[in-house]
């Protein structure tokens, strides 16, 4: 006879001294989890209301302008600075762990319209509606942190005077060449006090200019003749452009798939666009309630922040219809800027009320350093979120955001008004010859001409 | 294992020198470290087989991806389902190699058979803890004695029929509480901790009586809750994932109780009579009540009718247990038979059946089934030695003449049955019962109190509400199938016909005067109310035989084929 019983010792099973850790046996076997899916559905419903109850997004202000602001710049080189411009021509670079002004860079008359700074972070470039656009030197980071606590101001290294106020400015990727958009598109060195080369198609304003981050000779600029244009610096001389229903108010590459960007319209939509394909757009956003402003891309390249006139603040996914988030507070008023932070995590905001504002790239998010068992703990929670995302109430919480009421009833409007339009489409259609109205998608019944 | 004992029985038949390699066996098979020789292909491939085995284990089923039409879908749910794999092997070797026990087990060698084993033989081969668990606690004066394990197996809670209560840590051997409430204890049953059990009493003085109700104690022995709804209640079970506690009184009444608000979710009169035969479906929550004619009948609390109900026996149901698993049904009935049931397909007919009057059975947590067999003082343990789901005898064992077992049940993760008797309880060992290795996060019988503090915090915010009992756990998360809006058949539509024709036959007609009312017509009237009574039918059945009509004629419009094919085609086709 051979027997063997279950026989275990205390001293194997328990811990030997009282300072030691527990000791944790796991056996994944399924037979002794009884009832695993629903266990696990409750853990999702769990997350999910979770996920609600930490959302505090909003990380704090930053209040010295003493004008609403109008531009925004990240400095690639340094992750926590930030430059902002204001519309009474200051400029000012602030350091947002500690959410203080750094350094002031006064200098501007009129409104500050473009900030951008040299990829290795030393050169800040801007321009306004005085006609000049000025270069300064970026403070040393390692000087900043020793006195964190004064405030110096810093004087203009080159100042360069032309003949037509500017609206934006951006600048080449490892090069002294930048470009900025006003009555045409210049392309400037930091050497040189005229512009190397000018560009002109058509006579409005370029409101917006941005460089191609992987085709560092690839310009996209969009005007006030509602207009969206590429440049090659190469060719000297624009490559192609479109017309679309309203105006443009920004531009942004996606900085993952360079040959992707996306639009902020005057009509409340985004706009995705492939630039070798300019026939449609590749996505629609919705649920701005009011003209975007601003947009940036996360460094990631697979979500993007919009800035809008309706005093809100959405995140997108880069290949959704519909927010991921939306942000805003009882004081925030009409967005002009907004900016994704290098590192992804957080979304800084200017607006009309003289403020800058910090916030949480994802609302719910643990700040801080996570000990091993807690961001396991994350990890779970979002898998099962995702795995049972699809069921109705699950759904029901995750996409549950509150709205100030004047914006929930504008977008309740918006979607009435786009409901009666198709359905009277479609009686339309059905009450016409077949074939006579064809019916164009969104995503391309906003462009009117391709050149 | 099995070569092995091949090369012994060689040797001692003695064709093999003791310790000399012999050349012919070394080309086929490998040198080990110890002597023993291993086939290389055959050690490699069991490995294979047995990973795979506990791989499919893991895997919980297998997505079907074959009839997928989209594309970008079907990629995602492949590399899902690749992923899916590597898990479930990665869970598959950490269960090979990194589990710290093994399962417990007794083989008969020669001409020993396994059931023959006496419980003496057995302490004295295995080690001095281990025996301690066979033990008899002889209280002659309060029996008999029911009892109820914790989820870990730790505590034992014990109730004496004439209201003798207590808690024993088994761990340590001691009595934690014992306490008299001096009314009769029909059962007891722990709460999701050994902090809370429940006892099913009656007042044993008079039936109009107050106190013949469950009441709740901590292990303290303080009465906490008296649960008054319930009424006299004969059994008692508690849903640890749901927190319900379920009961049965003696009107056939089941109630369903959450123990955190203490809100009565569910209360059924369930129409079969009194009756002391009810087991929770581990695997699905379901409550499964054995009738005295003989029917099972399964309850879930979210519907007052019974979710199926089976005729298993000719006489009434004594006994109900659930494999672990949830496929497999074990009653037992008072015409002296067990039946086995497989609950995936149920039928007419059990998976087997095997002779015994049993009035307590269980099944633990590795299968094996224990019943109670004789005149109620011997044990009989049944297992399913080939995995086809037939189970034989594997092991016997006899009290002293005379006890009669009220209750038998396994302690969880511990090759130990329980037995509550008429004259105290005991315990035996059962090698292979138990499941060797426990989860500290699901069931830790080595817990600390601070543990206990954590699970239960856990164990609350994963509480299940009383919607997820069904008889499929697996649906929770899936689509619903969408509805097709079935035809009406030819047979079913002539049955409406015949329905309103018949509707229209039994109507009597008035007596009229002036001849109105002679035979012949009143057959022509009946004619025409029958006539009247069918046209809508025929009329509908008119209208679909045309749109059929219309559609084969747009589907067989006949198109020209081209002229060297037009000898093919049929003479009338052409005409």
């Amino acid at each position: 006879m051979k027997v063997k019983v279950i026989s275990r010792s205390a001293d194997e099973f328990t811990k030997e001294r009282s300072q030691d850790l527990q000791r944790v046996f796991r056996n994944f076997d399924p037979s002794i989890r009884t009832q695993e899916k629903a266990v696990e559905y409750v853990r999702a419903q769990n997350a999910a209301k979770l996920d609600k109850i930490f959302a505090r997004p909003f990380v704090g202000a930053m209040e010295g302008h003493i004008d609403s602001i109008s531009c925004m710049a990240k400095n690639p080189n340094h992750l926590i600075g930030i430059f902002s411009g204001s519309m009474d021509g200051e400029i000012r670079l602030w350091d947002l762990a500690s959410r203080r002004t750094v350094c002031r860079f006064p200098g501007h008359k009129g409104a500050v319209q473009g900030l951008t700074v040299s990829t290795d972070g030393r050169v800040l470039v801007s321009c306004g509606t005085d006609s000049t656009v000025r270069l300064w030197s970026v403070p040393v980071s390692n000087l900043l942190e020793e006195d964190a606590s004064s405030d110096k101001s810093a004087q203009p290294r080159e100042t360069y005077v032309w003949k037509n106020a500017f609206r934006s400015v951006d600048h080449q990727w490892n090069s002294d060449r930048f470009a900025t958009g006003g009555a045409g598109v210049d392309i400037w060195n930091h050497n040189r006090s005229a512009p190397e080369q000018s560009y002109q198609w058509g006579t409005d304003t370029v409101v917006s200019v941005r460089f191609n981050p992987g085709e560092p000779d690839i310009l996209a600029t969009s005007a006030s003749d509602r207009s969206i244009a590429l440049y090659d610096l190469r060719m000297g001389k624009p490559t192609s452009k479109f017309i679309m229903r309203t105006r443009t108010n920004s531009i942004c590459w996606n900085p993952m798939e360079p040959i992707n960007f996306t639009a902020a319209n005057e009509d409340s939509n985004c706009y995705s666009f492939d630039c070798r394909k300019f026939g449609e757009a590749t996505c629609v956003h919705m649920d701005h309630v009011s003209a975007v402003m601003d947009i940036d891309y996360s460094p990631t390249g697979r979500e993007f922040v919009t800035g809008s006139y309706d005093r809100t603040i959405m995140i997108f996914q880069y290949n959704a219809g519909h927010k991921r988030e939306i942000y805003h507070t009882k004081r925030m008023q009409r967005v002009f800027c907004v900016k994704y932070s290098c590192d992804g995590s957080y979304v800084i905001s200017g607006s009309d009320d003289t403020n800058l504002r910090l916030w949480k790239s994802k609302a719910s998010e643990q700040l801080g350093v996570l000990l091993p068992r807690e961001q396991k703990k994350h990890e779970y929670h979002e898998a099962v979120k995702n795995r049972y995302k699809h069921l109705p109430e699950i759904k029901r919480i995750v996409r549950h955001r509150h709205l100030p009421k004047p914006i929930y009833k504008a977008g309740k409007q918006i979607r009435e008004q786009n409901e009666s339009q198709r359905k009277k489409q479609e009686k339309r259609k059905a009450h016409s010859a077949p074939g006579s109205i064809v019916e164009e998608p969104l995503r391309k019944r906003k462009i009117i001409k391709v050149e | 294992m099995m070569f092995k004992l091949d090369c012994i029985t060689d040797q001692a038949s003695g064709n093999f020198a003791f310790s000399g390699y012999e050349p012919g066996l070394a080309k086929m098979g490998v040198q080990q470290d110890e002597g023993n020789y291993v086939p290389p292909n055959e050690k490699s491939d069991n490995i294979t087989d047995e990973l795979e085995i506990k791989m499919n284990k893991f895997l919980r089923g297998k997505a079907n991806l074959e009839g997928l039409q989209d594309k970008k879908l079907k990629g995602q749910l492949t590399i899902r389902e690749e992923l899916y794999g590597k898990s479930a092997q990665a869970a598959a070797m950490a269960e090979k190699w990194l589990l710290p026990s093994e399962g417990g087990y007794l083989e008969a060698e020669g001409m020993e058979k396994t059931w023959r084993i006496k419980q003496e033989s057995i302490a004295r081969e295995v080690d001095i803890s281990s025996s301690r668990n066979q033990f008899d606690i002889i209280l002659p004066d309060l029996g008999p004695y029911t009892l109820d394990f914790t989820s870990s197996g730790r505590h034992m809670a014990i109730g004496g029929r004439k209201g003798h209560l207590a808690i024993v840590d088994m761990k340590t051997m001691r009595l934690i509480k014992e306490f008299q409430v001096r009314e009769t204890v029909r059962d007891v049953v722990f709460l999701h901790n050994d902090l809370f059990f429940a006892a099913a009493q009656k007042s044993m003085a008079n039936i109009l009586m107050t106190g013949r109700y469950p009441y709740i104690y901590n292990r303290d022995g303080t009465e906490l809750h008296c649960l008054k709804e319930h009424g006299a209640v004969l059994r008692l079970q508690f849903l640890k994932n749901h927190f319900l506690l379920a009961s049965i009184n003696n009107f056939g009444q089941l109630h369903y109780q959450d123990v955190t608000m203490g809100e009565m979710v569910g209360s059924y009169r369930t129409g079969i009579g009194r009756t002391d035969a009810m087991q929770v479906n581990p695997y699905n929550g379901v409550v499964a009540l054995g009738q005295s004619l003989g029917t099972v009948s399964m309850w879930k609390p979210t519907s007052s009718a019974s979710l199926l109900r089976l005729l298993c026996h000719k006489g009434p149901v004594s006994a109900i247990a659930f494999h672990p698993n949830g496929h497999l049904m074990a009653t037992a009935g008072k015409e002296r038979k067990i039946k086995l049931w497989d609950l995936r397909k149920l039928g007419d007919e059990p998976l087997q059946t095997l002779p015994g009057n049993a009035k307590t059975l269980d099944f633990s947590q590795k299968g094996l089934l224990a019943c109670q067999l004789g005149n109620g003082s011997s044990v009989q343990i049944l297992r399913d030695l080939d995995g086809n789901q037939m189970y034989k005898t594997y092991m016997n064992h006899g009290m002293v003449k005379g006890y009669q077992i009220e209750k038998l049940l396994f302690r969880p993760y511990e090759d130990v049955l329980g037995i509550g008797h008429s004259m105290g309880w005991s315990s035996i060992l059962i090698p292979g019962s138990g499941e060797p290795n426990f989860d500290t996060l699901v069931a830790n019988p080595f817990e600390t109190s601070k543990q206990r503090r954590e699970s239960e915090v856990h164990s609350l915010l994963d509480k299940l509400p009383a919607e997820t009992i069904m008889l499929d756990p697996a649906k929770i998360g899936t689509l619903k199938p969408e509805r097709k809006k079935e035809k009406p058949t030819k047979q079913e539509k002539m049955a409406e016909i015949e329905v309103a024709v018949e509707v229209v036959k039994g109507i009597k007609l008035k007596k009229k005067t002036k001849g109105r009312s002679k035979p012949s017509k009143r057959t022509i009237k009946k004619k025409d109310l029958i006539a009247k009574a069918k046209s809508p039918f025929l009329a509908q059945q008119m209208k679909e035989e045309e749109q059929v009509a219309r559609k084969k004629q747009k589907t067989t419009e006949f198109v020209e084929p081209p002229t060297s094919l037009m000898r093919f085609v049929r003479k009338e086709a052409t005409a």
